[in-house]
């Protein structure tokens, strides 16, 4: 099977700085050979870096890259842009920028890209980089429950206009990014200014490495934390235990992320959004000395005992059994 | 395969790349958790499952994802693995 290529969404709320950052990232030769589907091709700024033009909602740009306008339903428009490159309509491209409206859940999005059937075989999920507005983000955290699940969603966390925001308000922004989603990597940007290496590389940072924020009070009842295991789980009783909870709580489980040791000589890298769960990856061996099971959740209305007790209880089962 | 549309589809990831002892010993380990509810789950030719209640209803299910939303439809209340009870009932065996 070919290679599959990564889609990597770029989520945030209105007026946060998705298509400012867009804008930049596609001047940039190092994004390389990338399909960019966008929301209204008139906001992005390209004109300057114009080839030519495909049709109406098509343009490709001097560094090789096709940007185009999201029609409506995604999996028809990756569908389309694969039959276009087929055709030679197009120029060949090796990933996919998806800029999501400012409204959007990415969880969806993360589930047709795994389980559309024809989409699966040719797309994955890439990283999500959900940009934050660092002037207005501690209000809408408090206002608008859709920037709270783009935050817990992505894997990095772009605090725009850092320039011009107070420094003292940037600095409480991000430890309460820190706090909602310590498993994010934090990025600050001025004018959509960012390396596209750091920004597009996959969303598989090592749990291991991750510090939990202080809760300041105010995240409501959304908490991230961290379950440690003390010795290999058993696999099977792993995966029966959490699609039972994505199934009776998914909507409180919004993040599941971590490394596990199952007995094998490597670990499972794990990594779930609510209801969707990437494919586990079984590597072949550990990164480093240290074989600890590591699992953060970002949950709501959820106590770290009740998972930990129920899962141990899973686990014991499997040993009964087997 | 799905038979309708003729495209491999992915396995589902709680269940890929194993074999068949894994299927079975899969089975029984959600047997544990179905017994506290009244309900219990047969492998069906090694690609699907039957899952049944103790008043002859079944239902086939095709994974693990498909399993707990047709668990609790049949034994007509929510499945909890947080629940205390189903948690003493699997340390007990």
């Amino acid at each position: 099977m070919a290679e599959r290529l990564p889609v990597v969404l770029v989520t945030g709320f209105l007026g946060s700085g998705k298509t400012t950052l867009l804008s930049r990232l596609l001047a940039r030769p190092e994004l390389g050979e990338a399909a960019v589907i966008v929301n209204e091709l008139g906001e992005v700024a390209i004109d300057h870096h114009l080839l030519r033009r495909v049709d109406e909602r098509t343009v490709v740009l001097s560094s090789g890259c096709v940007c185009c306008t999201l029609r409506g339903d995604l999996a028809d428009e990756l569908r389309d842009l694969l039959s276009r490159r087929t055709r030679g309509e197009i120029p060949p491209f090796r990933r996919v920028l998806v800029e999501t409206t400012g409204l959007a859940d990415p969880a969806p999005i993360l589930n047709t890209l795994l389980v559309e059937p024809v989409v699966q075989h040719h797309f994955e999920p890439g990283a999500v980089v959900a940009t934050v507005d660092g002037v207005n983000g501690l209000g809408q955290l408090d206002r608008q429950p859709e920037t709270l699940k783009q935050i817990v969603v992505a894997d990095r966390l772009v605090v725009t206009k850092a320039d011009v925001a107070a420094r003292g308000a940037v600095v409480r922004l991000e430890e309460r990014l820190r706090t909602l989603n310590p498993a994010a990597e934090l990025l600050e940007v001025s004018f959509g200014e960012v390396d596209p290496g750091v920004l597009l590389a996959p969303g598989d940072r090592d749990p291991r490495g991750i510090e939990l924020g202080e809760s300041d009070g105010h995240g409501g009842e959304i908490r991230a934390f961290v379950l440690f295991l003390a010795r290999p789980v058993d696999w099977s009783a792993f995966g029966i235990w959490l699609t039972m909870l994505l199934q009776s709580r998914g909507a409180d489980v919004l993040r599941v992320k971590g490394l596990l040791d199952v007995g094998a000589a490597g670990p499972v890298l794990l990594n779930g959004v609510q209801h969707v769960v990437h494919p586990p990856e079984h590597l072949d061996a550990w990164p480093d000395e240290d074989r600890r099971t590591r699992i953060v959740f970002i949950v709501r209305g959820i106590e770290e005992a009740e998972l930990e007790e129920s899962l141990a209880a899973f686990d014991a089962a499997a040993r009964l059994v087997g | 395969m799905c038979s309708l549309c003729g495209i491999l589809l992915r396995s589902h990831w709680a269940e890929e790349g194993t074999g068949r002892r894994e299927r079975n010993f899969r089975v029984r380990l959600v047997n544990q958790v179905l017994a506290h509810y009244g309900l219990e789950l047969g492998d069906w030719g090694g690609r699907t499952y039957v899952l049944r209640d103790r008043k002859g209803k079944s239902a086939v299910v095709a994974d693990l994802g498909a399993l707990w939303a047709e668990a609790e439809r049949l034994a007509e209340r929510p499945l909890d693995p947080l629940d205390p009870a189903l948690v003493a009932s699997l340390r007990r065996g």
